[in-house]
């Protein structure tokens, strides 16, 4: 059998044999795509954008100074009122009686019940002062005047002496301690011939009213130079979102400046020390032989050390001048402590890439050295390494709080989150905002970061890819 | 075997030389003066101070009798509490502190244990999920404001209840100790529980026990007898570091609760700048921690065989 020529058709060659249905993805790309995938990882990614924002723009938005005290205003909870009612200055008070200033108005009335005889006020409670008249307890030859915040109760807790008098020539007292606006509870006590307490006592709640006169309005710049202020009328004191801390700063302020120390050294020790880490263990794993061995000893040394013992330690070596924050010393102390575990971490990657089949493959076209380890090796260690340095993060934060909560963090009057728990834990049954404000600040972030660290680990684990 | 005890061991006693030379420099580049008080001093009575605690030596032999008093055991006299030695101070105040850190790794031990197996079990189910949520909780949240927190809270029930449930601070009875253990063992707790849990899940999804189940072996024994002791075995690796994190973490729960353990003391130390209790509680604590996790990795040794110690 022969064949002609005109036997043989051709075959349709087809085109799409190795069509590719999918766009073809890199390996940052795929990695996206999965962490896109993941809501919490993205519900991270947003908060910690959020975080990032309120501490690079915070201070534009909300151009309050985070050092200025606000006297008037001293330990107030977020939302708490502010309105001042204008007074004539002060004048100082002989302990006559006094009669119902024109323009001193009272609240609803208060004037009708206040009592003639016993423990009483003798003016209107205001922030200027109280004024307490008095006629003499049974068998008193003394009196002394106690003040509380909290009622006095079965344990007779009368609070702070504000007063004392041997005998029974003044029946009055001003008090201008560092009046708030608020309910304290003042007693009276009798004292006998030697100024021992004697069991008769009187306890009266007084509301203070916040005042203020013109001039201190004016002073404080909260009215217009032009507007004519009345005794009697309302002023605004000045606006403080998130309250005021121990000493009137304002806590919106303090939280964003603290936000820039405390993530300065959450994201840059951390960054810093995983370089170091990455060029340490890179070279140690590419090298190998005797230089590899002693320099993970030195590694392994390093991590044996006590780690917060030896921030202290570094902390105190490193001494804290006048003025200075002490933030760079904790930054340096974190690089140092820190670096072995990417250290081992990137030297284990380096030798199991190494032994890769590319990596032979890559040497026998005639890649040298520099190439290999800017194409192959770095790249395949990008993924282990961000992930390490989102999982450092959370960590040095945590340290910087820590340190800081126990006073070896950075130096007053310099915020972070962890010194302003500090201040806040000692006034927390009294105002917890002071308190619940940098916690919630140093969880939120510690937390979007260790979510966004899982999100990560597993978008970027190569063995991880395309198992679904 | 016991030449890796042996090396292991030289290991620490070289890292604790370590600790101790660094701390010593370290106290002596200290800016300040250590003798400084308020009160006028003649120079007879600082050339007596100085003799006293060493310092009118050259540096290096402070440091060599520093270093021969250590291998004796000696920490040297406070120098705010005069007449007080270290050692007496840590003999008095470490007890305290190992009482709360024993119960706190008793507590975060067998809670993540038992947490980790649950979730592990209850995967992807409802107890997973509010489990898993306290841990990442647990996780985030600063251990001071745990312990504020549960501080204020106490103060609340008490008064709610009317009576002394527990109390909020101080040290005396177990009553005292319940709450800040709790606190401290908290955050290795949260911790444990994560790595029980993964441990847990490759166990359960392992042939052992596919094939204990094919046999008919009860649940609640392969969960003691199979899972539970297989997936234990990482628990056991990351205690040594966990004992690390719980004594430190014992300074922040001793300050916050005021009770008197070595750690409150040691934060004092600091604030007041206290040398050679600074000095002597850091080689302490040092040389404990790395005692301790030398001691955890040779037990390992010794609870899983698969571990071949060289």
């Amino acid at each position: 059998m022969t064949f002609a020529p005109a036997d043989f058709t051709r075959l349709n060659q087809k085109q799409d044999v190795e069509l590719i249905t999918r766009p073809s993805l890199s390996y940052w790309q795929d990695s996206w795509l999965r962490l896109k995938a993941n809501r919490r990882a993205l519900v991270s990614l947003y908060i910690i954008a959020a975080i990032l924002f309120f501490t690079l723009a915070g201070p534009w938005l909300w151009p309050v100074n985070p050092a200025a005290q606000d006297l008037d205003q001293i330990s107030q909870p977020p939302g708490a009122e502010r309105t001042a009612i204008v007074v004539p200055p002060y004048q100082p008070w002989d302990g006559t009686a006094l009669v119902q200033e024109a323009g001193s108005r009272d609240t609803e009335g208060q004037e009708a019940e206040r009592p003639e005889t016993g423990f009483r006020l003798a003016a209107p409670a205001t922030t200027q002062g109280v004024r307490l008249s008095w006629e003499p307890l049974p068998g008193a030859t003394g009196h002394r005047v106690y003040r509380n915040l909290f009622p006095v109760g079965e344990e007779l807790a009368f609070g702070v002496p504000v007063a004392e008098y041997f005998t029974n020539d003044a029946l009055f007292f001003e008090d201008r301690l560092d009046v708030q606006p608020g309910t304290y509870y003042y007693s009276l006590v009798g004292l006998d011939e030697r100024g021992n307490l004697l069991e008769v006592f009187e306890t009266i709640a007084v509301d203070v009213r916040r005042v203020i006169t013109v001039e201190e309005a004016l002073e404080k710049g909260l009215v217009a130079q032009a507007a004519a202020l009345e005794p009697g009328d309302e002023v605004e004191l000045a606006l403080h979102p998130l309250g005021t801390d121990y000493i009137g700063r304002d806590m919106l302020a303090r939280l964003m400046a603290g936000a820039r120390v405390s993530l300065f050294i959450g994201i840059g020790a951390p960054v810093l020390f995983v370089l170091f880490g990455v060029i340490f263990g890179s070279i140690s794993g590419f090298v190998g032989g005797r230089v590899d061995a002693f320099m993970m000893r030195f590694a392994d040394f390093v991590v044996a050390l006590p780690f917060l013992l030896f921030m202290i330690l570094f902390k105190i070596a490193f001494g804290i001048g006048p003025g200075e924050s002490g933030v760079m010393p904790m930054l340096v102390a974190l690089v140092v402590l820190m670096w072995p575990a990417t250290a081992r971490l990137v030297r284990g990657q380096i030798l199991q890439i190494r032994e890769q089949g590319y990596i032979g493959a890559s040497q026998l076209l005639g890649a040298r050295t520099n190439y290999l380890i800017l194409r192959h090796m770095i790249p395949n260690t990008m993924g282990v390494i961000l992930v390490t340095i989102t999982f450092s993060i959370p960590n040095a934060i945590f340290i910087e709080a820590f340190l800081s909560f126990i006073g070896m963090g950075v130096a007053p009057p310099t915020p972070s989150w962890g010194s302003m728990s500090n201040e806040g834990i000692r006034n927390m049954l009294t105002t917890p905002h002071e308190l619940i404000f940098p916690a919630i600040m140093i969880s939120l972030t510690v937390l979007a970061f260790n979510l966004l660290g899982d999100g990560l680990r597993d978008a970027l684990d190569a063995r991880m890819r395309n198992t679904e | 075997m016991w030449l890796y005890i042996g090396k292991r061991l030289l290991q620490g006693i070289v890292t604790v030389w370590f600790i101790a030379t660094a701390t010593f420099f370290a106290m002596h580049n200290v800016p300040g003066d250590p003798l400084l008080t308020d009160r006028a001093m003649s120079p007879e009575i600082r050339a007596n101070l100085e003799a006293r605690y060493g310092l009118d030596q050259p540096l290096m032999t402070q440091y060599f009798i520093f270093l021969g008093n250590l291998a004796q055991g000696d920490l040297g006299i406070s120098f705010t509490h005069e007449n007080r030695s270290v050692n007496d101070i840590i003999r008095e105040r470490f007890p305290v502190s190992a009482t709360l850190g024993i119960l706190a790794i008793v507590i975060a031990g067998t809670g993540g244990v038992l947490w980790g197996a649950l979730t592990a079990i209850y995967r992807n189910r409802l107890p997973d999920y509010i489990i898993m949520f306290l841990v990442i909780l647990g996780i985030s949240v600063p251990s001071f404001v745990v312990a504020a927190l549960s501080q204020l809270a106490m103060v609340n029930i008490n008064d709610v209840i009317g009576r002394q449930v527990l109390p909020v601070a101080g040290w005396g009875s177990i009553r005292h100790m319940l709450i800040p253990a709790l606190v401290l063992g908290l955050s290795t707790m949260a911790y444990l529980t994560r790595l029980m849990r993964s441990s847990m899940l490759e166990i359960i999804s392992s042939d052992y026990v596919r094939t204990a189940k094919s046999k008919g072996v009860p649940p609640a024994r392969i969960f003691t007898k199979h899972q539970l002791r297989n997936a234990i075995l990482p628990v056991v690796t990351v205690l040594g570091p966990s004992i690390a994190a719980i004594t430190t973490g014992g300074f922040v729960v001793e300050l916050v609760f005021a009770i008197p353990g070595l750690g409150r003391f040691f934060v004092e130390a600091v604030q007041q700048l206290d040398y050679t209790v600074i000095m002597g509680t850091t080689v302490f604590y040092g040389a404990f921690l790395v005692f301790m996790v030398i001691i955890v990795d040779i037990l390992y040794g010794f609870i899983d065989p698969r571990v071949r110690l060289q």
